[in-house]
């Protein structure tokens, strides 16, 4: 009796045979009727209570493919040799391989127009060409090697660094804490309760500055310098300063809250709509 | 002569010169082209150039993206067509030998394209050299089905399957082609 492996090994062998099969007409243009398409499925159905890992199933679903893309042809076929325009090639062939070359070219003739195109200079194209040419710069002159730049090494300063925006003004963490001491201020002076909304703290005179303070702000949050509140039924965010940096990782599961800064955002917070 | 008149008949000019003369790589003039020298009204250009070349037995051929021939198109189709001059009535063989071609080489073109044409519009490219080389010498085989590619006539994709190309469905009438060749007593 036949052991499962060798089976599965002959199903696999019948299937690739049957997918090979089908290709070779589908790209040779042979007559599709040359596949057995209930036999194939037939073999196809055999095999697949035998598949178990993913490569068989896919190989199983490739088949079936396939035999579908064989019976499309076979549809085709069939309505096209009900056409007036079906043509036996093999009675073609057989009606050029008796006819000499003469004959074949005179009834070529009859069918064939060639198309009429002309190539010829004009004065015009002559005067942009001889101008093209006085233009031109001789080879020795556009093919001339540029000797490489030199470039000398020399020193830059910080404050050079600064102004190609390489460095920052303050060191980052001078930065931050600057920030901080900037909300607990504007708390104390503007806010409600321990804390102040988060445009109230971000927005300021300019787009670009509103962006810089938000990109601040998003790592006091993270270094635990502050807290957000959000109130997502309100679509309100405050941010409260904490007394010292509090660092929750490890402590509790973090979440990234994203907040977007569209410019349309900022122009209602300048024309006071957005608090 | 009328404004109307002699605008048409600029255009007219205009139109023949862009179709006679090449301008690209390929011969004729696509239909977007046409309308940004001539106007919307192009179509109606191409009619009068038709008429006035009917006399010369040539006309303005259309010839559609992808497809043998369109009944009604529309602007669209037109657009992405390319029109091109042709022979309207027969050449005799003597005067095909003068277009430039040898009789051995356009014999070469009548069995490919009919070939492809009983075929459904495509036939492997072995299958085409097998039937070239019972007339052929062997070594000239392979560069003439080279040689209609690179005109336009045929073209081939990866699989060495070849396909009817622009060429043929400008200048050769398929079905009439078969037909002739069918009719003929051997």
């Amino acid at each position: 009796m036949q052991s499962k492996r060798e089976r599965e090994k002959q199903g696999r062998e019948e299937i690739v045979r049957i997918i090979s099969t089908c290709k070779t007409v589908e790209e040779r243009s042979l007559d599709p009727f040359l596949v057995d398409v209930d036999e194939s499925i037939k073999t196809a159905r055999e095999y697949l209570p035998d598949w178990k890992i993913p490569e068989d199933l896919c190989l199983d679903a490739e088949t079936i493919h396939s035999i579908a893309s064989v019976v499309k042809l076979q549809s085709e076929w069939v309505k096209h040799r009900s056409t007036s325009l079906y043509t036996d090639p093999f009675l073609l062939q057989e009606k050029i391989l008796h006819m000499d070359k003469h004959r074949l070219v005179a009834t070529f003739a009859q069918v064939w127009r060639p198309i009429v195109e002309f190539e010829q200079i004009s004065i015009h194209s002559i005067m942009e060409s001889l101008q093209y040419w006085i233009n031109l710069l001789p080879l020795d002159e556009r093919w001339k090697e540029q000797p490489p730049l030199e470039v000398q090494a020399g020193q830059t300063s910080r404050d050079e660094l600064v102004q190609q925006r390489i460095l920052r003004e303050q060191m980052f963490s001078e930065e931050l804490a600057g920030y901080w001491k900037q909300l607990k201020t504007r708390v104390a002076e503007k806010g409600t309760g321990s804390k102040v909304s988060y445009w109230g703290f971000v927005g300021a005179d300019t787009y670009e500055e509103t962006v810089d303070r938000a990109f601040m702000t998003a790592f006091l949050v993270t270094y635990g310098y502050a807290t957000l509140e959000i109130y997502p039924l309100e679509e309100e965010i405050f941010i409260k300063p904490n007394e010292k940096p509090e660092t929750k990782i490890a402590s509790t599961q973090l979440v990234s809250v994203p907040i977007p800064i569209p410019v349309e955002d900022w122009q209602k917070w300048r024309r006071g709509e957005l608090k | 002569m009328s404004k109307r008149k002699a605008t048409y008949a600029s255009k007219v000019k205009r139109a023949t010169h862009m179709l006679f003369y090449k301008r690209h790589t390929k011969p004729g003039v696509k239909g977007w082209e046409l309308r940004k020298a001539l106007g919307s009204d192009y179509p109606k250009v191409l009619k009068v150039l038709d008429d006035y070349l009917k006399e010369l037995d040539l006309k303005v051929q259309t010839v559609f993206e992808n497809e043998k021939s369109v009944e009604k198109p529309s602007p669209e189709q037109l657009d992405k067509a390319r029109f091109l001059i042709t022979l309207r009535g027969q050449l005799t063989p003597k005067e095909a030998k003068m277009v430039g071609w040898r009789i051995d080489d356009l014999a070469g073109l009548a069995i490919a394209v009919s070939h492809i044409v009983a075929n459904k519009g495509k036939a492997p490219r072995k299958e085409v050299e097998d039937l070239l080389r019972e007339k052929l010498p062997d070594w000239k085989v392979g560069p003439n089905i080279d040689r209609y590619i690179r005109y336009g006539y045929l073209t081939q994709d990866e699989s060495e399957q070849l396909y009817l190309d622009w060429r043929t469905r400008a200048e050769v009438d398929q079905k009439a082609l078969v037909d002739l060749l069918l009719r003929t007593e051997a």
